[in-house]
């Protein structure tokens, strides 16, 4: 018994000083678990090489990223210092005073936001959206685009096939319907003696997964979340009937043309899917297009990548998030000294370098950088397009509505279309009422 | 105290005990002690479990959210459970939960007792091969669904692998699939704790004394008699006993179905407490939130009253 | 009940019957334990192996999954990984088969110890405070004793979901959040429930002559409680701790939702092992094995007294 206590009280004494023992020169950063925050573990070797400031990194997949964060948040957590924070998360951060905000730093530092995609900074640091409040550095600039295997594009034999089928070349998409045909061409088809399926999309349901990967169809149809900016009047516009169509579209490219099982399908499953060589097409984040571009199998000249396509108008999803000081951090001075170091130019270079997805213009406005990889010119064909989702201090509550009203009908296939957008405006009201907005 | 040697034991009783507290605790009376011993387990449960359950109720009738600390929280009534009990997707939620709840209980019933009468039939290696049985239903409930994911993957798995290798039914989206979903999960929990039922039922088993048996032999009584006039009997309470304590645990589900289906496809095995988390930790619509985990407490408390009191008729 | 006594058995059964019986519980366990068997399995191939179609029985083994597990990698340029010039350990030759090399440790051993730390902090605290209320409830007359007993039973009816939300309340305001001490005290007090209703019954089972005695000795009441009751409860004391233990191991739904990083277990850890860019099933596997073996083992170590745990005491042949 004693022996027992002894060493519950020296592990509790350990957990104890775990705590209390941390050093000053010691910074945590909180981020997604993916490629590019790989990247951003090499990167900050510099930082600590230039200031004696030791990084320490918690990565969480992205499926339990906004989750586990947004709880890490809202409970005044001091495990981040650093939050790569997505980008729908600014409303909250800035209203609940969860991000510091940063403009008397900018001045002070002398960092403009001019020296910044305007896309960006509008999309990843302002709040109330577009006004002169900073509340996070952009630091990785991302939209939803799309891999296809080059090598099976460019065969004799299977072009042959599809002009036969379609009367047209097999060529990258520019449309959606366009893609459709490609995904249901390669849906089945037997390639060097295995089956392959047409497009892996994103249906995951438990975090925003369906809902980045529906809206890449909804916008493109012209789909709008209201008919007046500014105001919170839904519907007619998230229930319009291109909403509709785009939406009863994502269902029948999910029935026709996906790998079987691909019914809870995000990042992860998406590059799994593609990398195995199960799938023609996929749509992911351009964050991931570095890594397929130098990966062992799918790398080189095997995959091509392409921008989101149109339909009635160009538009891409937006991903990508800002950099922003936690406000119950205990060391804000030496985040910010992070920021200060990452916004610098050549740091930015290096950070495109390594890749990640700089937005700075010395780096992403350069002549040379559409040419630079071969996903770097259709990246800013995206960024010219992106639209985001709800940005709203209530987005969690809004994009949970959303996921659940289109995987009910996208993947179980309750119901039409049209209900499920009335469901969904539903939802958002009641959610806007209870916000005070409506 | 009287005589050398019992003062020299109490003395080392003592001295095994911090002084000071031993030198306190020697005039106690039984009383004294009596709370002495059962207060800190009072309060730790008034603080952690008493005091929350409360201000749970409270929160129930406002519209408080954990994640705007700044907001004015308003007292709103019976607003919560209104728009609760008038929400067709929560019924959704309570109907899978329902359909979770009876199908494992069914399956494990009938599994568990079965595998119960025949170890019953004491061959060797049975005490073996009881324990192996045992195993899956100590292991970590998330963990168990994580794994199971990638058993019932549908082209890779060793699940749809198997039932192929007896019906040619193609690659079983297990998870994926509307119709297979619900049974995805009452698979996986029929696996993890049949062993339980089947444990209790072995207890009711034994309970028996062998001359009922030997009294129906003199009667003639054939097998399927024996055991429904003589073993059901007897092992009812035990049955009862253990589906009660199994239907308290999966009528709360959340580990194992969150990590396997995560609620879907859509929101067909979305069980009430994943439906529960989602609205508290992110939507944090607290205040809605508390008042489902009142309804949900309240269904559970009540349903268990019922069984409890059926339970006793049987016993008696 | 002792899951080895089945010498005993309802009537005389043939020797046909017996060996119907032993082919169907054999067959049974045999298919139960397919599900782990094949993850003890995975942990030991590579992962082009783990998603194989169809599934592979037989392959070549290998430790990726458990250096996948314990450490992070990053993949690099066949020029960086030659200007490192030749991996000094087998495991670095392992990771730069895959064109990655290893930047750190992961995160897994630190969740693994956290798991240890509370589980055993709780344990200990929950049947130490256990222990006394049981003997509180058994040899006391307790006003309201049915009530209170009942009460403490009831607490385990609750979701933990619903518990969570107020306790994350108050956790936020004391600053317990995402500390070893808050998750210990939590679990203490879920786990005294079944702590107290075991422990009952245990002390039950010891004659109160036995303190009588001492008492009439000349020994004070909690001296007797001291000297002889808690010896004759050792093995009880044993069998509830590592009820408790278990608890605290397996425990998900209150890790996830109360502790984010510092002081958290494994279980929420375990489902988010990725790889780079993949899912990684092997070091999943891997760390699904390392975290279930303990239980595994306790199990076997407890099949005698699992019936009394798994009841609250209810049943304790």
């Amino acid at each position: 018994m004693r022996k027992i206590g002894t060493f519950v009280a020296t592990a509790l004494l350990a957990a104890g000083a775990g705590a209390a023992n941390a050093q000053d020169k010691e910074l945590t950063l909180c981020w997604a678990a993916w490629d590019p925050a790989n990247a951003l573990v090499e990167l900050s070797k510099d930082f600590t090489a230039q200031t004696g400031i030791k990084m320490n990194f918690e990565f969480v997949p992205w499926t339990n990223f906004a989750d586990r964060m947004l709880n890490e948040l809202n409970s005044g957590g001091k495990l981040c210092d650093l939050m790569i924070g997505d980008s729908q998360w600014i409303g909250g951060g800035a209203t609940y005073g969860h991000y510091v905000k940063l403009n008397d730093f900018f001045d002070a530092e002398g960092i403009s936001m001019d020296d910044f995609l305007p896309a960006t900074v509008y999309a990843y640091s302002t709040w109330p959206k577009g006004t002169p409040n900073y509340y996070a550095l952009p630091a990785m600039g991302d939209a939803l685009g799309w891999v296809y295997r080059k090598d099976w594009f460019e065969r004799p034999e299977i072009r042959e096939a599809f002009k036969a089928e379609y009367g047209r070349d097999l060529e990258v998409p520019t449309t959606w319907v366009e893609l459709k045909e490609i995904a249901e061409f390669f849906q089945g088809r037997e390639i060097d003696g295995e089956t392959r399926y047409g497009a892996a999309i994103y249906t995951e349901r438990g975090s925003e997964g369906i809902t980045m990967g529906v809206t890449a169809a909804l916008y493109p149809w012209g789909f709008k979340y209201v008919n007046t900016p500014g105001e919170y009047d839904m519907e007619g516009a998230v229930n319009s009937p291109e909403a509709v169509e785009a939406l009863e579209f994502y269902k029948s490219l999910y029935d026709c043309c996906t790998p079987p099982g691909h019914s809870d399908a995000y990042m992860v499953a998406n590059l799994d899917a593609y990398k195995s060589g199960q799938v023609a097409m996929q749509m992911n984040w351009f964050a991931f297009f570095p890594g397929i571009a130098k990966d062992e199998v799918v790398g080189g000249d095997v995959s091509g990548f392409f921008v989101n396509p149109g339909q009635n108008i160009e538009a891409s999803t937006l991903g990508g998030q800002g950099i922003s000081v936690v406000a119950y951090s205990d060391k804000q001075a030496e985040a910010l000294e992070y920021i200060k170091w990452f916004a610098q130019p050549d740091v930015q270079a290096k950070w495109w370098e390594l890749g990640g997805y700089a937005v700075h213009v010395d780096v992403a406005g350069a002549p040379d950088f559409p040419d630079s990889t071969p996903f770097a010119g259709e990246f800013l064909k995206a960024m010219d397009g992106v639209q985001d989702f709800w940005q709203e201090p209530i987005y969690a509550e809004l994009m949970l509505a959303m996921q659940k009203r289109i995987h009910d009908y996208v993947v179980a296939g309750d119901g039409t279309a049209k209900e499920a957008l009335d469901k969904l405006i539903e939802d958002w009201t009641i959610s806007f009422e209870d916000d005070g907005k409506l | 105290m009287s005589g050398g040697a019992m003062e020299s034991v109490a003395d080392a009783a003592a001295r095994a005990t911090p002084k000071r507290m031993a030198g306190r605790l020697r005039g106690l009376s039984d009383r004294a002690i009596a709370w002495l011993f059962i207060s800190p387990t009072i309060v730790l449960l008034l603080a952690i479990n008493i005091f929350p359950l409360l201000w749970t109720v409270y929160l129930s009738f406002t519209n408080y959210r954990a994640n705007q600390p700044g907001r004015e929280v308003k007292w709103i009534g019976t607003r919560n459970y209104e728009r609760l009990l008038g929400s067709e997707d929560v019924w959704g939620y309570m109907q899978a939960t329902a359909h979770f709840l009876v199908w494992t209980m069914v399956l494990q019933v009938v599994i568990g007792l079965g595998l119960a009468l025949l170890i019953n039939r004491g061959f060797r290696t049975s005490g073996f091969w009881t324990t192996v049985i045992l195993i899956p239903m100590m292991l970590s409930p998330a963990v168990v669904g994580t794994f199971w994911t990638y058993l019932y993957q549908p082209q890779t798995g060793i699940f749809s692998y198997i039932i192929n290798t007896f019906a040619e039914v193609g690659a079983l989206n297990m998870i994926g699939s509307v119709s297979l979903a619900p049974w995805a999960i009452v698979i996986v929990d029929t696996w993890m704790w049949t062993p339980y039922i089947m444990l209790l039922c072995l207890a009711g088993l034994r309970s028996i004394p062998p001359y009922l048996y030997e009294a129906a032999e003199i009667d003639r009584a054939n097998a399927l008699q024996k055991f429904w006039y003589i073993t059901l009997p007897r092992i009812l309470p035990f049955l009862m006993l253990a589906v009660l304590f199994r239907g308290i645990e999966n009528f709360k589900m959340f580990d194992m179905v969150v990590e396997l289906t995560s609620g879907g496809p859509g929101s067909t095995t979305e069980l009430a407490s994943i439906n529960l988390k989602r609205e508290a930790f992110e939507k944090w619509r607290t205040g809605y939130a508390s008042a489902f985990a009142v309804i949900l407490f309240v269904t559970v408390f009540g349903l268990a009253s019922i069984y409890v009191k059926a339970l006793n008729r049987v016993r008696s | 009940m002792s899951a080895r006594s089945t010498a005993y058995s309802v009537g005389e059964s043939s020797t046909r019957t017996k060996w119907i019986a032993a082919v169907l519980v054999i067959g049974y366990a045999l298919v139960a334990m397919i599900p782990l068997v094949w993850i003890g399995m995975t942990g030991f191939k590579s992962p082009p192996d783990s998603i194989a179609y169809p599934p592979k029985v037989f392959f070549e083994p290998t430790l990726e999954g458990y250096v996948n597990l314990f450490t992070t990698r990053s993949r690099q340029t066949d020029e960086y990984i030659e200007s490192l010039g030749p991996p000094q350990t087998w495991y670095d030759e392992l990771v730069r088969e895959r064109n990655m090399v290893i930047t750190g440790p992961s995160r897994f051993a630190d969740r693994y110890k956290n798991s240890i730390v509370i589980g055993f902090g709780s344990t200990f605290l929950a049947v130490f405070l256990g222990t006394l209320a049981a003997y509180g409830f058994s040899r006391f007359k307790v006003p309201l004793k049915d009530d209170l007993l009942f009460f403490i039973l009831s607490t385990r009816m609750m979701p933990p979901i619903a518990v969570a939300i107020p306790i994350f309340l108050m956790y936020r305001e004391l600053g317990l959040s995402d500390t070893a001490l808050g998750m210990i005290l939590l679990y203490t007090a879920v786990n005294l429930s079944l702590a107290v209703w075991l422990l009952k019954g245990f002390v039950d089972e010891i004659p109160r002559e036995y303190e009588e005695a001492a008492v009439v000795d000349g020994y004070t009441r909690f001296q007797a409680f001291y000297k002889v009751v808690l010896p004759q409860m050792r093995s009880g004391i044993a069998a509830t701790a590592i009820f408790c233990l278990i608890f605290a191991w397996n425990e998900y739904a209150f890790a996830l939702l109360l502790t984010s990083g510092e002081a958290q277990t494994a279980p929420p850890f375990i489902p988010i092992i990725i790889g780079e860019g993949g899912l990684d099933w092997p070091a999943v596997a891997a760390g699904t094995t390392v975290f279930l073996l303990p239980v595994v083992i306790f199990t076997v170590l407890l099949r005698n007294q699992l019936l009394r745990g798994i009841t609250f005491g209810a049943i304790r042949k």
